[in-house]
Order: structure tokens, then C-alpha cells, then sequence
């Protein structure tokens, strides 16, 4: 090390570490006491009253999502930081189908990849040797379980539909993956991927547990600094939900009465790629309305997992034959654990 | 003069790396060209998963992650 990399210096990352912590604890308990008491003392709203609900579902939920955004995208990205998708690949590679993409769904859930890396990724697991099945698998888990998702489905709508919303995620990748792969659609990836052959060695960067923190604070900086004007907007359409939508006209229109309903949220989900953070205070407003669980989920899904920009950018590696088999396998495997899980709860 | 490559798509990360990269060239008081390649094949032949990646004289030093201009600095004075 020179001394142009020890410039900088900071009280130690411990000392950090607990002030962080201590300070979202005590954000954590107070914004329930705190929204309860500006919404109804300092605004002198009355509960009960539709007007009074709303804004006090607005002022709690505001703190506690972007509290859970914070705490848990930090954490997950510092946690991630010691899985990259070149040893995925490597532990990819060769498998047998069944196996194989099985790992590359539960893989997908821990490694991250942005969609701009989308490309390198699919043209470097397949350089590696990892079956096109297999690397779909990958592609189709990796957004749609993703820790955003997960941490607000929990602390908003609880761990029994977080847990249903992981096992379908992972249920849609590895029966599309399996499914491509049997398919053999390997003529339709561009063909120019099949000539590309690394040369590239793997690195050996020193990466100091410092550097990770300060990787996982300045993600979270991005993250939260992208989503945080969708999630008031979701979390204000959700209080309106919340406090004006009778429970009948949910029941009525989102209802398992409307076998339309599934479908037509899944491809309302299409265009809100990336926004699970907005949408997901919407969802938990329309639960509590009576909304059924399978149309919940399936909209969720489309939400994280069918995104126009993700499709424009993996045109350059696929065929539009291949582009389309895929849009379509995960389309219809959405709608399907909608209805599946629909006819389950009824 | 080194070569310091910026690998990556063009996204706001890339970006950010290409001005780190600048500013660490600037600190470090060396000679260095920065280009950034942006061809996905050539990305992936590099053994670059993750974008944005950064090569100094053709060696891959750093994938998926933006290091600061001191760090980058260190590797361009330590070679």
C-alpha cells in the first residue's frame, strides 16, 4: 500500500458500524409512535375516519420502507459482495440440466447483476460452458427474488406471503429453465456469442472489508436514491386505497370472480420493471382490501421479473425467436402460479 | 504511458468509474490514456461479468464495483 490509499482517514469502521445500527433502531421504534401522533395530534385527524387512516397509513409506512430499504439493501449488498457471478459460472459449468438449474435459480437469489450487465453475463456463462437452460434459470431468478422485494413483501405484507412469493420465483426459473433447455434454442442466440473465447484470468483484487462497507453504502446511496420518489408515490396511492376503495370493488374487479384479473396484472406489472418498491405499498393496500393472494403474487412477479428495458438490451445476445420463447415461458408461468395459487386459498 | 480501460455499457456506473479513473490518473500524476470499451463481446472475452470493469495496460483489475480515485491511484503508481 502507498500512502495515497491510507489519505483518507476514518474513526474505526466498528465505531461506524454501531452508530448505524443504533441510529436505525431507534428510528425503527419510533416511527410507529411518531406517525400516530403527528396524524392524529399535531394534524388532529380522528382514526377511524377515511381521511384520518390514510394519511396515518402514509406516515407510518414512508419511515418504515425507506428504513427497511436502507438497513437491508446494505446488508445484503455487503453480504454479497463475497459471491461473484464468475464463481457462479465456474460452479456452473457442466452440470448436469436438473441440477444444474436448480443451483443457477438458488444462485441467481444471492448474486446480483444489474440489467446493463446482462449482456457480458449471459455471453460469459455460456462461454464457460453453462447450458442455456441453466443460465435462464440464472437470468429469470436473479431480478425476481431480489432482496428489495423480499425485505418490503415482509415487513409489510408478512412472511407467509414472502415465503410463497420466494418458492414461486424460484418454481417459474428452474421449470423456464428446464423448459428452454429441452428446447434446444440454441441456434438462436446470436451467433457471434459462440465465437467469443476469454482470455480474460480471473482477478485476484484485494478488497478490504472497508472497501466492502463503503461498496455496500454508496449501492444502497444509488439504490434508495433511484426508488425513493416511487415508493411515496406508491405508498400514497396505497393510503388512498387504504382509506377511500371499498373492499367490494376490489373484491369485485380483482376477485377470483374475474378469471381476466391475473393476466390483466401481469401485464400491467410489464411497465413497472424496477419500481417493487413502489408497488409493493399498492399491493399491500389491496390485500388488505380482499384482493386474492395468487393475483397479489402474480403482479408482484411481473413487477421484478418481465422488464421492456432488460428485453431491449438482451435482444443484442438472442434472436427474436429466443427473446420471444423466453418473455413468453416466464409470462405464462406467472399467470400460472396466479391461478394456482387463487385455486389454492379459496 | 499507461492504458487504463473503462469496461462497461455506458450506464451512470460506468460513468462514474471513467471520473474516478481521471481523477486518479490526475492524482497520481502519471501519463495515461483512458478509453472505454463498450463492445459486450469484448467485455465478456475479458472475463468481465459484472460491469463496469477496469483494466490498467490490458490486466484486469476490478469487476463490479466502482474503486475510488485513491485506490486506483495506488494501483497505477504500485505497477
Amino acid at each position: 500500500m502507498t500512502s495515497l490509499a491510507v489519505r483518507r482517514v476514518h474513526p474505526p469502521l466498528w465505531l461506524i458500524v454501531l452508530t448505524a445500527t443504533a441510529a436505525w433502531l431507534v428510528a425503527w421504534f419510533l416511527a410507529l409512535p411518531a406517525s400516530t401522533w403527528l396524524a392524529f395530534e399535531v394534524l388532529g385527524l380522528s382514526p377511524g375516519t377515511q381521511l384520518g387512516e390514510a394519511v396515518a397509513f402514509f406516515l407510518y409506512d414512508v419511515p418504515k420502507v425507506l428504513l427497511l430499504l436502507t438497513g437491508i439493501v446494505t446488508l445484503v449488498s455487503f453480504l454479497r459482495s463475497f459471491v461473484s457471478p464468475d464463481r457462479v459460472r465456474r460452479a456452473l459449468a457442466g452440470r448436469n440440466a436438473a441440477v444444474g438449474t436448480a443451483a443457477a435459480a438458488g444462485f441467481g437469489v444471492v448474486t446480483p447483476f444489474c440489467s446493463c450487465s446482462a449482456v457480458p453475463l449471459f455471453i460469459g456463462f455460456l462461454e464457460a460452458g453453462v447450458p442455456l437452460g441453466v443460465t435462464f434459470a440464472f437470468l429469470i431468478a436473479s431480478p425476481m427474488v431480489n432482496e428489495v422485494a423480499i425485505v418490503l413483501l415482509w415487513g409489510l405484507v408478512g412472511p407467509q406471503l414472502t415465503i410463497a412469493y420466494m418458492a414461486a420465483g424460484l418454481g417459474v426459473a428452474i421449470v423456464a429453465g428446464l423448459l428452454i433447455g429441452r428446447l434446444g434454442l440454441e441456434r438462436y442466440v446470436e451467433d457471434y456469442v459462440w465465437k467469443v473465447r476469454a482470455g480474460g484470468v480471473a482477478i485476484d483484487e484485494r478488497v478490504t472489508m472497508g472497501d466492502r462497507l463503503v461498496d455496500a453504502w454508496r449501492s444502497t446511496r444509488d439504490i434508495v436514491g433511484r426508488v425513493w420518489p416511487f415508493v411515496i408515490v406508491g405508498i400514497g396511492i396505497g393510503a388512498l386505497i387504504h382509506g377511500f376503495v371499498p373492499t367490494e370493488l376490489v373484491a369485485q374487479v380483482g376477485g377470483s370472480g374475474n378469471p381476466l384479473a391475473v393476466p390483466a396484472l401481469v401485464a400491467l406489472g410489464v411497465p413497472l420493471y424496477s419500481n417493487a418498491a413502489g408497488t409493493i405499498p399498492i399491493v399491500e393496500a389491496l390485500l388488505g382490501k380482499g384482493l386474492p393472494i395468487g393475483t397479489a403474487l402474480a403482479f408482484m412477479m411481473s413487477v421484478t421479473a418481465l422488464s421492456l428495458p432488460e428485453m431491449v438490451i438482451l435482444r443484442k445476445v438472442m434472436k427474436p425467436r429466443l427473446l420471444a420463447t423466453f418473455a413468453a415461458v416466464v409470462a405464462i408461468g406467472i399467470v400460472g402460479i396466479g391461478y394456482l395459487f387463487n385455486w389454492l386459498t379459496v | 504511458m499507461k492504458v487504463i480501460e473503462v469496461l462497461g455499457s455506458g450506464c451512470a456506473n460506468c460513468r462514474k468509474l471513467e471520473a474516478n479513473a481521471r481523477e486518479a490518473v490526475a492524482e497520481a500524476g502519471v501519463d495515461a490514456e483512458i478509453l472505454h470499451v463498450t463492445d459486450m463481446a469484448e467485455i465478456a472475452s475479458r472475463g468481465v461479468l459484472n460491469t463496469p470493469g477496469l483494466a490498467i495496460d490490458g490486466r484486469v483489475v476490478s469487476t463490479g464495483r466502482i474503486p475510488t480515485p485513491w485506490t486506483i491511484a495506488a494501483w497505477l503508481t504500485d505497477g
